[in-house]
């Protein structure tokens, strides 16, 4: 009898014995695949230094491309390009994308909401390729010729769902009783909702703009036909324009050694920006105290 | 002064609306709810003439070959004018699914490992990373894609696949380096932070309960994960598997810079291929034909409805998951 106890005992024990291996087995297993993503982050990152920090120099900054066998020249136009054509988009897209924020936050219930909200993440999803198939159709074909405001508006476009949808996330976290407060004391709705809701949430909001910026700063796809390419320095929006983007493209596909070093020196300059607008914001704009739901 | 009614956001749509739309609510409050109403609409509008936009570029492709016959034809020749879109949807294809076998372990793991098993500090560590790599740009994986990963595979890893596994149709064929392969790879690494992401809101949603449940009657780690973790969040892995595919599909220039640009059918991973948004990417600018340029705006067309149907099925299916979760817990 007592043996018999005794067995079951230690064959108890060696079952939990292998289950906690396996346990131990698995956790490893979930610890390198973190571990995996982690390192192939610090490749990227490690290469685009290491590639391109040695090119960046103030005639990388500051002059234009030189034609091919002709060392030297920069990216100077692909940086005012990129500039302008991000500010051109975020003057539509900013406004936009909050406002709709605005609409499924503070009215947003419903069958008509929810068509919005789901048109929004949508839209979010729709590959930017397809956005500049879109925008082409829409805007270079019927004003003949490709333009730095098309490409604009293709980044705008891609802006405005990443924007009302965060916009919308936000206000959702206003406590209610502070809408209350602000209409019990006589205060017209529309000016409760722009300068108690949305003031408060300010710091958030810019988050999300900023976060948008960095994302479409880096969009190539939908620019290659809508904003193309210019060699030279152009800051009329109606004629195509360099971005910075699709100019680290044509020079990282061209089998000219000059320009894939460009390309290294071009992408380590994006990366700066879009990392530099990430964590920035991700560190600067402090949550306000109406950040947390009651 | 005029007594307004005061709609409270817990109400119902038709009161609310109806309140709101009263004409004795304050003029200003009318015309505000008009104007974001108004906005909110043209987001709407946006995506729907997106879809009329597309498929009216596409009508000359539609007509001259049907979308059957266009999506069943191989051969994809902009010279001799035949415009037949199997080798890029087989391309896409391929090269998705390739990516979510290789990425959707991991990014399950990266979810376990940051909600369920690592130290706070360590997992908020990892969970930043894994954001960062959502940021940086497709265009700067291109690169490094061609510079870094392609020589790497040429070099070392298909050639060591191909002696070792050569019989085996999917990895015969000279290393090129550029192709199917090496496009799975760097869309694996683009669609770990989505699924990942995912997945985590939707372990997140998983009530707390559960799991001391699963460790009080004595589950190990492991168990405690597959028991009350992984088990009651199928749905919700699925719908970040999607949402991954989805993107996936589209995505555009590390594709493009990696596959090395040829539209046809082999069976080999390594060989070069073509994608449904590579080669409008490649072609669109330069093509000068108008069946051309229907033809891609036809391949778009279809890119657009294969994403829209992918993502709105993860959507739901994820907003059901975490909203049921919520409202449990």
């Amino acid at each position: 009898m007592s043996s018999l106890r005794g067995q079951i005992r230690d064959f108890t024990h060696l079952r939990y014995k292998r289950r906690k291996l396996l346990s131990l087995f698995i956790s490893f297993l979930l610890s390198l695949s973190a571990l995996a993503a982690a390192s192939c982050l610090i490749s990227v990152f490690g290469y685009v230094i290491w590639k391109g920090l040695p090119h960046v120099n103030l005639d990388f900054l500051l002059s234009l491309p030189k034609p091919v066998g002709e060392t030297g020249g920069g990216m100077f136009n692909a940086f005012l390009g990129t500039l302008l054509m991000v500010f051109l988009g975020s003057v539509v897209g900013i406004p936009w994308g909050i406002l709709t924020g605005v609409y499924l936050s503070e009215y947003g219930r419903g069958k008509f909401a929810f068509l919005v909200r789901f048109s929004a993440d949508m839209l979010a999803s729709v590959p930017s390729i397809v956005v500049g198939l879109f925008i082409y159709v829409l805007i270079v074909k019927p004003m003949r010729g490709f333009s730095a405001l098309a490409g604009a508006a293709s980044l705008a476009l891609i802006m405005i769902p990443i924007i009302a949808r965060n916009t919308e996330e936000l206000l959702k976290l206003v406590p209610n009783h502070l809408r209350e407060a602000g209409l019990a004391l006589g205060i017209p709705r529309w000016k409760v909702i722009l300068r108690i809701v949305l003031r408060g949430s300010l710091g958030g909001i810019t988050t999300g703009v900023m976060l948008a910026i960095a994302r479409v700063a880096g969009e190539t796809a939908p620019l290659l036909f809508t904003a193309l390419n210019n060699r030279f320095l152009n800051l009329n929006p109606t004629q195509p324009m360099a971005s910075l983007p699709v100019q680290i493209y044509t020079y990282a596909i061209a089998p000219f050694d000059e320009w894939n070093q460009q390309a290294w020196a071009g992408a380590f300059v994006l990366v700066i920006f879009v990392f530099v607008l990430n964590l920035g914001t991700r560190w600067l704009v402090k949550p306000t105290a109406l950040g947390t739901r009651d | 002064m005029k007594s307004s009614p005061l709609p409270m956001n817990n109400q119902n749509t038709s009161v609310f609306e109806k309140i709101i739309l009263r004409k004795d609510v304050r003029f200003a409050d009318r015309v505000f709810f008009w104007i974001t109403r108004l906005i909110a609409l043209l987001l709407v509008g946006l995506l729907v003439s997106m879809g009329l936009f597309l498929l009216n570029a596409s009508s000359l492709a539609i007509r001259s070959s049907g979308i059957v016959s266009f999506v069943s034809t191989s051969v994809w020749d902009p010279v001799k004018e035949v415009y037949g879109a199997l080798p890029v949807v087989y391309g896409t294809l391929v090269s998705s699914v390739l990516s979510l076998i290789i990425a959707f372990p991991l990014s399950i793991g990266i979810a376990l490992f940051v909600n369920e098993l690592a130290p706070a500090a360590i997992g908020r560590i990892v969970g930043f990373l894994v954001e960062m790599l959502a940021a940086i740009p497709s265009v700067i994986y291109g690169l490094w894609g061609v510079f870094v990963l392609v020589p790497f595979l040429r070099e070392y890893l298909q050639p060591w696949l191909i002696s070792k596994l050569g019989f085996f149709p999917l990895f015969e064929g000279p290393a090129y380096g550029v192709g199917l392969f090496s496009a799975g790879l760097i869309l694996s690494l683009m669609i770990i932070p989505t699924i990942s992401s995912i997945s985590r809101e939707v372990f997140a949603a998983i009530p707390r309960g559960q799991r001391e449940a699963a460790l009080a009657l004595g589950a190990t780690r492991w168990e405690m994960m597959k028991l009350s973790v992984l088990e009651s969040s199928k749905a919700g892995m699925f719908g970040a598997m999607m949402l991954g595919l989805g993107r996936a599909l589209g995505e555009t220039m590390a594709v493009t810079m990696v596959i090395g640009n040829r539209a046809q059918i082999v069976a080999s991973l390594f060989a070069p291929a073509q994608t449904m948004s590579s080669v409008i990417a490649n072609e669109y600018a330069e093509a000068t034909s108008d069946l051309h340029l229907s033809s891609l705006a036809l391949v778009g067309l279809i890119l657009f409805v294969v994403t829209f149907v992918t993502s709105s099925l993860a959507r739901l299916l994820v907003w059901r998951v975490t909203r049921s979760q919520r409202k449990l817990k």
